[in-house]
């Protein structure tokens, strides 16, 4: 009786070791998955990932899915990064151009104060709807790594084109930008 | 009497520091809340959304809010993962209680052990009983040194 029990000790204890060698080796491999933003920039067009948050600019809350049969240009923010600054009365103008084609540029102000993305929203006289993500809960599943970031979604809600990293510029990536929007307006 | 009064004093005494730790400074508040960009504490980081969170908690200490409202206030912007340490109530209350569980159950385990290797031993000992010849020898040999 003695033995077994004896055994049966071993047993768990070795069990419980090799339990926490195995979430070491996962905690160290795990790097989050790149989220959508892998897939996409291995060649797939993935659904883009969930997105229902607290509007900035009036009441209530918007979900991506609802805007299902648009465009869109995703873009994420903060009102404390500067690229965010300079690209933002760009990303108006693209709004104002293309709304009427089927074009939403919706911003995700992320990891940021709610009353200073207002302020920002008004400061460059944004009229697009603007959601707030304080905590940064939805950057992991579309692999949002830095601010700005910007993605394009098809009226099928699949992700086209590239992802653009940093602020939309006019030498570096305004062609990868202008190609991501007539991508997501293309089909019906 | 007298001795009661000594100790109401000692015991007074004792309260103030707790009192005066009642309330942080902004300096306690930025080594509590960790920048959610960088993930280390704002009195580490110089990132631009730290240096907005210190100004904040600065800002509300002169309005009179306390350390527990600005975290609070903080945590209801960034989430919880904004404290760099983990509240000790509900479900977080694990993580400070956990360590100490495993502390305990590994000082049984070394204590039980321990109780174990020792009776081992007692029980392995040979019989204090000598061989009843070596016990004659010995009575020979010593005879030959008596007078």
């Amino acid at each position: 009786m003695g033995a077994r029990v004896k055994l049966a000790a071993q047993g768990l204890a070795l069990a419980a070791v090799v339990g926490l060698l195995g979430l070491l080796v996962w905690g160290v491999l795990d790097d989050g998955g790149g989220g959508a933003a892998a897939e996409l920039a291995s060649g797939e067009h993935p659904l883009a990932p969930a997105l229902v948050l607290e509007r900035l600019d009036e009441d209530g809350t918007l979900d991506l899915a609802d805007l299902r049969g648009k465009g869109v240009v995703v873009n994420f923010w903060a009102s404390w990064c500067i690229p965010c600054k300079d690209e933002a009365p760009f990303l108006q103008s693209v709004y104002e151009r293309d709304r009427d084609r089927g074009l939403v540029v919706l911003g995700v102000d992320s990891q940021d104060f709610g009353a200073d993305a207002r302020r920002f929203i008004k400061r460059f006289g944004l009229t697009y709807p603007n959601v707030h993500d304080g905590r940064g809960e939805t950057l992991g599943g579309w692999g949002v790594v830095g601010f700005p970031e910007t993605f394009f979604v098809d009226r099928q809600g699949r992700l086209v084109g590239q992802r653009i990293q940093g602020g939309v510029d006019a030498e570096r990536n305004r062609e990868a930008f202008e190609q991501g929007v007539e991508l997501a307006l293309a089909g019906s | 009497m007298k001795t009661l009064a000594v100790a109401a004093a000692l015991a007074a005494l004792a309260l103030l520091p707790a009192s005066a730790a009642a309330e942080p400074t902004a300096a306690d508040l930025e080594a509590e809340i960790v920048c959610p960009t960088c993930k280390t504490t704002l009195d580490q980081s110089d990132a631009p959304i730290a240096r907005r969170m210190k100004a904040y908690i600065r800002a509300r200490l002169a309005a009179g809010a306390s350390g527990e409202e600005i975290k609070q206030e903080l945590v209801d912007q960034f989430g919880p993962g904004v404290l760099a340490e983990p509240p000790k109530r509900g479900f977080d209350l694990l993580a400070w209680l956990l360590p100490l569980g495993g502390l305990a159950v590994g000082a049984v385990a070394v204590g039980v052990a321990v109780w174990a290797w020792s009776r081992r031993r007692t029980d392995a000992e040979p019989d204090d009983a000598l061989d009843p010849d070596l016990d004659r020898r010995v009575d020979e040999e010593l005879a030959r040194f008596e007078p």
